[in-house]
């Protein structure tokens, strides 16, 4: 290995490190605010690339579907209660569950998005793939919200299980790629750079800026710091668990989602490739204990950069390295964690 | 016979007829719910019953296949591994393989809180999933071939009719050891890990040891399966090692009842045939193939956690009443258990020493001292919030003092497990009572007669620990029986009222054989007959050379029973003496009714 190459793969490893340190963001962010163990981001990012690379293709995106009947299961579960809480409350349920996805599909169905710029494109993706997040969080986790992590976390996996299931119906067995956002690259030393990795560099970074700002300086932000530090207390003050669950999941979603986009002109992107990118994110997020943002981040960029340069000398075992990687991690948790009972 | 007796029968007997029976088709699918119950009853010990869950129990499933492909298959041996070269040499190797796996996993993870062994679990599964499809030695991605069949006794079995035996006969056998040790001294400490670690160790059981024992017990479960896999298939590869097995598996658990060793079989038997099922309809459905099953498997997930987590056994098990006869507290009789030496009236037991406890800035202790000798009841009071709980905490090895000094029976022990203390004769009860709501009341007892009992797993499983087992069942129901609860013996824990509860807690202490009882808030929730009924007990108790550290809020029981009460408040000791003295002091009255100005 020379330079040339170390610099090559290093590009790689932190390209690859920032969509891994952005879903660690999220899996922490979720794990803190709900207990939930976000299994299912992966499947944000799968659905995210391939509805741009099918509203590309002309094609009419089956998350587009999805959208519609969870908006329909959502409804109907919620009409009741929020008939009973006054007109306003039914009302907007009924434009955000029903109206949205009506308009959103009337949008997709009757013009034609293939033409539009890409930005619009991309801004067509994140409405449709977005609101899952909350709708997921509305009728699988919310009914059991308060149930230890254990079930929580079997839930989770049945979810991403359902949710791979319906990526193989809505997208079929092939992969996608999407044209890159420029095509531009620079020459630096001899080193290539493309614009897609500065793309990708930039928007992580600007997105951990954004969360930042969001968690320090917003209402909603401090609220859901506080439903992570103590969610009984949280309550007390008046902060809806179940609006920080709702609000948790819709950042979680917009992460994926984005994650998603980012990579789709990288690489090959298939229904069942979120999975693998999710589980390096969590690689990441364990490194920091599930609690520490910065930490999982610096351990998110350890596993992109160990993915490429393990892909370079053991090709072939690259997964088995990025996931025995878990291992050291876990005995290093262990020495240095003193383990407190929680009294439940 | 009982009538659940005689449906086992039954059920074992149909069995055995069913290859006579069934067209081969209906065979292939029994061979594969074996193999699966098998794996899925492993979990039911991990999962149902010890609370720790596992992703990667089809990545264990692959060691056991791989293991014996590899050495019934290899060309070039090392001479050293020439005699392992058959079925069996397979079997021990795999088992080897997988339980040092396993202890290695569980060692790293099982110290962490809870979600730390799945997530570990998920990357291990798939990590080896990759592991066997880049290891040239083990064929890569298309596997391995021409595996020799099992053969017993000279009879090779080849075909699935035979092998349908072979595989009933060790899943039976497996639920039978499964049960047998659940039904034990380790099954009790088992089941005692949903209640808590602070509750098991304070029993003596060694929970980090039992954590990793189940988690073992099911990893083996799992590679034999795998065993029998290969020899069944003669062909493996790494597809049906992967993780989304190792999350199927969990499934069948949790939708057949994670908690219950039948589970295991229902929910094998429901998933296995679903998929069979879907697997024919979705596609048509759909127009297009692919694995779309588990769509369907993640929606009846979610729907069986929002609406029955209990899973399936549970409603089958209703429709046949319990009809067995049980024993009643007197019918239990037996040798008795070993005591230990009882100490002289006076004797000094407990010693604590200007003992403080810092949680950051707030001194929830401060300099506190108190002693309790053989024969004594002293009683600790004081304001909500003044620091009695955390001094229970801090004598009892929960959580150490910052510093100062504790002594038991003359030696130092702050700074020592709870379990070893427990073990030295100290026993305690809880301020929120923590019993094992649907164990019954007898094997909530029992479990504190646990560190007088020696028998371990193996025997447990075999069963050849009943002598033992029937003495530490009779000591616990005289523990009933000394507290009043003889006729509640065989009633599930949690369906008593609170006030009774807190008396079972008081016998699981006495089952311990303790010299030192430390009480919080016993009469807490009892009637006025039953606070006299307490009061006669911990009298008799005194009067057997027991040393009794009592907390309580209710001043008539307490004045009444202790010889001398300690009282504090804000985390200091504020009086202490005599009951009439302490009720007459200043400090204390205006601790409890605010000052006279």
């Amino acid at each position: 290995m020379d330079l040339q190459i170390a610099l090559l793969l290093g590009q790689d490893g932190i390209v690859n490190g920032a969509i891994y340190a952005l879903l660690a963001l999220a899996l922490v962010l979720v794990f803190a605010v709900t207990r939930v163990i976000f299994i299912p981001q992966g499947e944000f990012v799968a659905y995210g690339a391939l509805t741009l690379a099918s509203v590309q293709a002309g094609h009419t995106p089956g998350t587009l579907w999805l959208l519609l009947a969870l908006g329909v299961a959502v409804t109907l579960i919620d009409a009741p209660a929020s008939l009973r809480l006054g007109k306003a409350r039914f009302f907007k349920l009924l434009g955000w569950q029903a109206i949205y996805p009506i308009v959103i599909a009337a949008l997709v169905l009757g013009t034609a998005p293939r033409d539009w710029p890409m930005l619009l494109q991309i801004l067509l993706a994140l409405a449709i793939v977005v609101p899952l997040g909350p709708q997921l969080y509305r009728l699988a986790y919310q009914p059991i919200a308060e149930a230890p992590v254990l079930v929580l976390l079997i839930v989770s996996v049945a979810v991403h299980l359902a949710l791979v299931g319906l990526g193989l119906l809505f997208f079929g067995a092939e992969g996608s790629r999407t044209p890159a956002f420029s095509e531009a690259s620079f020459d630096i030393g001899g080193l290539t750079i493309t614009g897609q990795s500065l793309w990708v560099i930039c928007a992580s970074a600007l997105l951990i800026v954004a969360l930042y700002i969001f968690f320090e300086k917003s209402l909603y932000g401090k609220a859901l710091r506080a439903t992570a530090v103590n969610r009984a207390g949280a309550r007390l003050m008046g902060i809806s668990t179940t609006l920080a669950g709702k609000l948790t999941f819709l950042l979680a979603a917009a992460i994926g989602t984005l994650s998603g986009i980012l990579i789709a002109p990288i690489t090959t992107v298939y229904y069942d490739t979120g999975f693998l990118i999710g589980l390096k994110g969590f690689v990441g997020a364990i490194v920091g204990g599930l609690a520490s943002y910065p930490v999982a981040a610096a351990g998110a960029v350890l596993v992109g950069l160990l993915e490429s340069f393990s892909s370079f000398w053991a090709s072939a075992f690259k997964e088995v390295i990025v996931f025995t990687l878990i291992i050291p991690v876990l005995v290093w948790r262990s020495l240095t964690t003193h383990h407190v009972e929680e009294d439940e | 016979m009982s009538r659940q007796k005689s449906i086992i029968a039954i059920f074992v007997a149909l069995l055995a007829l069913a290859p006579l029976a069934l067209p081969e088709f209906y065979i292939t699918l029994l061979n594969y719910i074996g193999l699966y119950a098998l794996v899925a009853l492993g979990l039911v010990l991990l999962t149902g019953i010890g609370g720790l869950t596992s992703f990667g129990q089809a990545a264990f499933v692959g060691m056991g296949a791989y293991a014996t492909a590899w050495l019934t298959t290899a060309t070039s041996l090392p001479a050293w591994l020439l005699p392992m070269a058959t079925p069996w040499g397979g079997l021990l190797a795999g088992l080897v393989l997988t339980a040092l796996v396993a202890i290695l996993l569980g060692a790293l993870t099982l110290r962490l809180s809870g979600h730390y062994l799945p997530l570990g679990t998920i990357a291990w599964g798939i990590s080896i999933y990759f592991l066997f499809g880049n290891l040239d030695f083990l064929g890569g991605h298309t596997g391995i071939g021409g595996i020799p069949p099992l053969s017993m006794g000279g009879l090779d079995l080849r075909d699935g009719r035979q092998f349908y035996f072979m595989i009933w006969i060790v899943l039976l056998a497996a639920i039978w050891l499964t049960r047998n040790l659940l039904d034990s001294r380790s099954g009790r400490a088992i089941r005692a890990l949903k209640g808590g670690v602070v509750m098991a160790e304070a029993m003596g059981v060694n929970t980090g040891r039992t954590k990793i024992v189940i988690f073992v017990i099911a990893a083996l479960f799992a590679c034999v399966s795998g065993w029998l896999y290969a020899h069944l298939q003669r062909f493996v590869n790494p597809t049906p090692f992967g993780l989304h097995l190792g999350i199927e598996y969990l499934f069948m658990v949790v939708i057949g009842g994670a908690a219950h060793v039948w589970g295991a079989l229902v929910g094998a038997t429901l998933i296995t045939v679903l998929k069979q099922w879907l697997q024919d309809l979705l596609p048509q459905l759909f127009g297009a193939t692919g694995n779309f099953e588990v769509i369907a498997f993640g929606l009846l997930m979610i729907f069986v956690l929002h609406r029955a987590r209990a899973g399936l056994w549970p409603w089958l098990a209703r429709l046949v009443p319990d009809n067995r006869c049980r024993p009643a507290s007197a019918d239990f009789q037996s040798e008795l258990l070993a005591r230990r030496p009882v100490a002289a009236a006076g004797t000094p037991l407990l010693e604590v020493r200007d003992a403080v406890k810092k949680f950051g800035g707030l001194v929830a202790n401060d300099q506190m001292s108190l002693s309790v000798s053989a024969g004594e009841i002293l009683a600790l009071i004081g304001p909500n919030g003044a620091g009695k709980s955390t001094l229970f905490n801090l004598i009892t090895g929960v959580d150490p003092p910052t510093s100062g000094a504790v002594q038991f029976l003359g030696q130092r022990i702050e700074g020592r497990s709870s379990r070893a203390i427990a073990r030295m004769g100290m026993s305690r009860t809880f301020q929120h009572v923590r019993l094992l709501p649907t164990m019954s009341v007898l094997e909530n007892v029992a479990l504190g007669a646990h560190m007088r009992g020696r028998q371990g797993v193996f025997a447990a499983m075999l069963h050849l620990e009943r002598g033992e087992e029937s003495r530490l069942l009779a000591e616990a129901a005289r523990q009933c029986e000394r507290v009043g609860l003889g006729e509640h013996i065989h009633d599930a824990a949690g369906s008593l009222p609170l006030g009774k509860q807190r008396i079972v807690e008081i016998a699981r202490a006495l089952a311990a054989d303790p010299s030192l009882l430390l009480l919080d808030e016993p009469a807490a929730g009892l009637r006025f007959l039953e606070k006299q009924a307490l009061a006669e007990l911990l009298r008799q108790l005194r009067a057997t050379g027991m040393g009794i550290l009592l907390v309580e809020h209710d001043m008539e029981f307490v004045m009444d029973l202790a010889d001398r009460v300690v009282v504090m408040e804000f985390g200091k000791k504020i009086a202490e003496g005599l009951p009439r003295d302490v009720q007459r002091d200043s400090a204390v009255i205006e601790a409890y009714l605010g000052g006279v100005d």
